[in-house]
């Protein structure tokens, strides 16, 4: 089975960003990037999949900039087999699922797998989209995946528990954050990586206007938190809640 | 082509996102607990030697992924960035003990120590300074006298980093007579009758690294064990001192790169007299400054790395980036610290750790004064 994941190249998790002095967005210059953590457990899921012997064969998708590059590379040492990076910055949700369903229906995948959303954004859309275009099942926010007789049984994270749906395959999974704890690249397989096939295409092969359709007005940074005070009494605090913050009744 | 030199590329790119995420899963985690144990535990090389990050710069024969500069500058500024200069002068032993082996030493000698070593079975230390003496590497005393097909060495090595944990010590011993034309590298190894880790020395700094003063009495060293030719020992060591002094002058960066982070963070969270420090013009140009210094010193590091990379000889250069690199993150460790105010001054605060590690950085590998030396010697003084 051919397992297709898509990645997306954000600010790594771990970098404060700070809005930007034309509140547009947020200050990318010289801010370190990666892969968004949840692609990250979708690599991952795959690579499983495929040490199982379930999977045959990984191909890995990003829509982004040249610089994505990376991130598909990075997938491929980490076990992938083969990338396309369509090439095309700033993509909205809807424009990145046109174009990974004309590659899904060129390559035909069992399974795809995605993230629930990227930390840029934060949209957690593009899995749905897809889905929806395809036509695909989807199981969103999975923290289970089980591949077994052309069906695939997604434990997903749900308000108030865990819901499991069984979907036929081809469908889609999008990952959620205890699925599983991604291994990181070793050396030699960065090495070898670079000797895996990648083609850069452009969204204009798959016939997909890129073009946004949502306007950034403005960003701006949270306002600040107010300093929080002590109570003496546990009935103090029951009287706030109630009065004050009104958060009970 | 681009309008300018880019140092890093794809390759490097990866690689130092690689190590980031090693780092972040198996070491920051776990620095408080290595800095109060005075040690790294030995897993941490296996790990480390199982992810490939040990092999970077090693050749392919011995389990490395090849020299590239750029990468091993990425990977090393990565490792720094758990904010613990004992982590990473521990965990990068290897790189000053295992480089004369691997140019210098016979095929049977690399073949037996690089694999273990690159794969972090295996701890891997260098061993020159003296508690005689340190910067006058041709006074040195540790006597290695030929007898048949051993060497019997005496004598004493002190400051060692990794020296309590390690297996394999790269030794600098006198075989012929005074001065530097006498010197020669033996690889001693950890259980050798008479070799014995006489201390385990306690710092201001680098707390994570195990130091250790060595002691050798009657120690019966195979010939075979010999680096390179006899005699011909201090030329290796100089030659071996060129990247080292890179790596300290990259961690120097690194360091102040670290230092001058925590307090763009903490500038914009610390009120005082009701406004964010950041709005404080004293503190904005002393943070400006700091990263104007730190511009500098990170661009001629590069620069020299590059000339390096390239095949020139940089003797002087690496020597002036040491320099000017640990005069940097002397003053920005100082200035972070200042930044911070009482909080800088208390353990659980980075720029604390920064400021009591970097102090070493102008000392080891060739003091300050030695790198001085050194240039004026370059210039034909």
């Amino acid at each position: 089975m051919k397992v297709l994941v898509a990645v997306k190249r954000v600010v790594d998790a771990n970098v404060k960003v700070r809005v930007a002095a034309d509140n547009r967005g947020v200050d990318l210059t010289n801010v370190k990037m990666a892969m968004n953590p949840f692609c990250e457990i979708a690599v991952e899921e795959a690579v499983r999949l495929k040490e199982k012997g379930v999977a045959t064969e990984i191909l890995v998708v990003a829509v982004g900039p040249k610089e994505a590059q990376e991130q598909i590379r990075t997938a491929l040492a980490l076990g992938a087999d083969r990338g396309i990076l369509v090439e095309a910055a700033d993509a909205q949700p809807l424009a990145i699922a046109k174009i990974l369903k004309a590659i899904v229906d060129q390559e035909k995948p069992g399974l795809v797998i995605t993230g629930k959303q990227s930390i840029d954004g934060d949209n957690n859309q593009v899995g749905q989209m897809l889905a929806a275009l395809t036509g695909m099942g989807q199981g969103t926010f999975a923290s289970e995946v089980n591949v077994a007789d052309g069906k695939v049984k997604v434990t997903r994270e749900i308000d108030g528990g865990l819901q499991t749906v069984e979907l036929k395959l081809p469908a889609l999974v999008s990952t959620d954050l205890r699925l599983n704890e991604p291994r990181y690249a070793s050396l030699p397989n960065i090495m070898k990586a670079k000797k895996k096939p990648l083609d850069i295409k452009a969204p204009a092969d798959f016939g997909v206007d890129v073009a946004p359709r949502v306007k950034t007005v403005k960003v701006e940074a949270p306002a600040a938190r107010k300093a929080g005070i002590k109570v003496k009494t546990v009935e103090e605090l029951v009287a706030k809640l109630k009065n004050e913050a009104k958060v009970i009744q | 082509m681009p309008p300018f030199q880019q140092y890093f590329g794809e390759t490097q790119n990866i690689v130092r996102q690689t190590v980031r995420k090693f780092v972040q899963q198996e070491i920051t985690p776990f620095v408080n607990e290595w800095e109060e144990a005075g040690e790294l535990p030995r897993s941490l090389y296996e790990k480390a030697g199982a992810a490939g990050i040990l092999g970077i710069g090693y050749p392919e024969e011995f389990g490395g992924s090849g020299f590239d500069i750029f990468t091993k500058i990425a990977a090393s500024e990565e490792i720094m960035a758990c904010g613990s200069g004992g982590v990473a002068a521990s965990l990068g032993s290897l790189d000053i003990g295992l480089p004369p082996i691997v140019h210098w030493g016979s095929p049977e000698l690399k073949q037996r120590i690089c694999p273990d070593v690159i794969a972090g079975r295996k701890i891997q230390c260098l061993a020159i300074t003296e508690p005689g003496g340190g910067s006058d590497v041709a006074s040195l005393r540790t006597r290695a006298i030929r007898d048949g097909d051993h060497y019997i060495v005496n004598g004493s090595k002190t400051f060692i980093t990794s020296g309590v944990n390690a297996d394999y010590y790269t030794v600098a011993v006198r075989t012929g007579g005074e001065g530097y034309g006498g010197i020669s590298l033996l690889l001693i190894e950890k259980g050798t009758p008479g070799f014995v880790v006489s201390k385990k020395l306690k710092k201001m700094g680098w707390w994570a690294s195990d130091t250790a003063e060595l002691f050798f009495q009657d120690v019966r060293v195979p010939v075979a064990n010999l680096i390179g030719q006899e005699n011909a020992g201090f030329y290796v060591i100089m030659t071996n001192f060129q990247m080292e002094r890179l790596n300290l002058a990259v961690m120097a960066n690194t360091t102040s790169q670290l230092a001058l982070n925590a307090c763009l963070d903490y500038v914009q969270e610390r009120q005082a007299f009701g406004k964010p420090l950041a709005k404080f013009q004293v503190l904005r140009h002393k943070l400006a400054e700091m990263a104007t210094q730190l511009e500098a010193s990170k661009e001629f590091t590069y620069r020299v790395a590059a000339k390096i990379g390239a095949g020139e000889s940089v003797v002087k250069e690496v020597s002036m980036a040491k320099n000017f690199a640990t005069s940097v993150s002397d003053r920005v460790t100082y200035d972070a610290v200042q930044v911070f105010g009482g909080m800088g001054y208390m353990r659980e605060s980075l720029v604390e750790r920064l400021y009591r590690d970097n102090r070493i950085l102008a000392i080891g590998g060739g003091t300050y004064e030695i790198m001085n030396e050194v240039i004026a010697k370059q210039m034909g003084l």
